[in-house]
């Protein structure tokens, strides 16, 4: 069992941990009251409100709480880390095949000898992407989501744990390459990078809303390939401003490195801000 | 299948509050779901069943309300009510919409025993 918060064993495992994440395994959720105590038993509140003492022995409970609110209280508290010690946290998201581990290894190379860089990457199986960051010199630690389809704020926790990261430094999580359930979890980055691909359709803005309203930067990866494929720029930038009016567009190729500069620019600024300790404007965190 | 996740984090839910409120069964899970929430109905019927097996709430009726999507149009001045993400405003056309409810995935009540 996890030391730090008592999760128990499951399909989740981060790499170098001993321990497993899931939470809930069999056999840890039976050790409530047996609802014959001396403890509340108000018959008149049932079902369709009635009173008929004796009746009913249900009652109601008003709950009003979020279902992702464990989740959001570990996103929480990653982010009160990320501030204490100014890091930039970007959490990474695309459909497999965008080219976002490429994006990121040009990435971690053109940031790395000024600025302290660590990766986190979320694949449902494998260490190859963590291999292949460190192979770039960055700091990096593989969390295999086993069946699950997306990341939660209680892995990255740990893996921050793990990572030991420096003052200042930028820290990418590597989202499951999917656009539909990373939308929903928090990690507690500073903001969400959604990156598409000009092999992609252009209207995949409007087909996966959900995680284009949530991204505070869009990602146009491969324009290298412009000439060969029938993708509408124009379109796929208004379809995507559609979604989420405010959202900040990058026009690059990881291969040939065009469009690098502006990406690196906002990462800067990004990480100023973070080291100064005044929020990201525009995030709705 | 982000509803199996869901369905754990509503057991958290309700697990954490058994033992606040000294409850030992869940009969009825009621469930506000905005309609820009990441959920799909079918999915969480189905996840909620197989999650919910053993524990206190196995065998527990899940009821869903469906809340409106609601965004404030910056050129009408005013909250309009949208069925999609990438909706115009139905008033006057435009797309620059914030949107101030239809988000929500919370759980209102639960009828125990």
């Amino acid at each position: 069992m996890c030391t730090v918060c008592g999760c128990g064993e499951g399909e989740a495992t981060i790499e170098g941990h001993e321990h497993h994440h899931h939470h809930h395994e069999e056999g840890h959720s039976h050790s409530h009251a047996d609802g014959h105590g001396d403890h509340n038993h108000d018959y008149g509140q049932g079902a369709a409100r009635a009173h008929a003492p004796g009746l009913s022995q249900t009652r109601m409970v008003q709950i009003e709480q979020d279902i992702l609110s464990k989740n959001n209280q570990y996103a929480d508290a990653n982010r009160r880390y990320f501030s204490e010690h100014g890091i930039l946290s970007l959490n990474l998201v695309s459909s497999p095949g965008s080219g976002k581990t490429t994006l990121l290894t040009a990435t971690v190379l053109a940031l790395l000898d000024q600025t302290p860089v660590a990766v986190i990457e979320g694949d449902q199986q494998t260490a190859l992407d963590a291999d292949r960051i460190r192979k770039s010199g960055a700091r990096a630690v593989q969390i295999n989501t086993g069946k699950g389809c997306h990341l939660d704020a209680h892995m990255v926790g740990h893996a921050v744990q793990d990572l030991k990261l420096q003052h200042g430094s930028a820290l990418f999580i590597e989202n499951v390459g999917n656009l539909v359930c990373p939308a929903a979890f928090d990690l507690g980055e500073a903001a969400k990078v959604v990156i598409l691909s000009v092999t992609e359709g252009a209207d995949k803005p409007l087909k996966y809303p959900d995680m284009f309203h949530a991204a505070s930067l869009m990602i146009l990866n491969k324009i290298d390939l412009l000439p060969y494929v029938d993708f509408d720029v124009a379109a796929c930038c208004d379809y995507a401003r559609r979604i989420n009016p405010g959202i900040r567009i990058i026009q690059l190729s990881a291969t040939t490195g065009e469009g690098m500069e502006t990406w690196l620019g906002w990462i800067r600024a990004h990480l100023e801000i973070a080291k100064t300790g005044v929020n990201v404007p525009g995030e709705n965190s | 299948m982000h509803e199996i996740s869901l369905c754990e984090s509503l057991l958290k839910v309700i697990e954490d509050s058994a033992s606040q409120q000294n409850f030992s069964q869940v009969k009825t899970v009621w469930l506000e779901l905005g309609r820009f929430s990441c959920v799909e109905p079918d999915a969480m019927r189905f996840s909620f069943d197989v999650v919910m097996k053993g524990t206190l709430a196995d065998g527990a009726r899940l009821e869903l309300l469906e809340l409106p999507a609601r965004v404030w149009c910056s050129k009408c001045l005013k909250d309009v009510e949208i069925q999609q993400r990438y909706d115009a405003c139905p008033s006057c056309g435009d797309y620059r919409l914030q949107i101030s409810g239809g988000e929500e995935m919370r759980i209102k009540e639960l009828e125990v025993v």
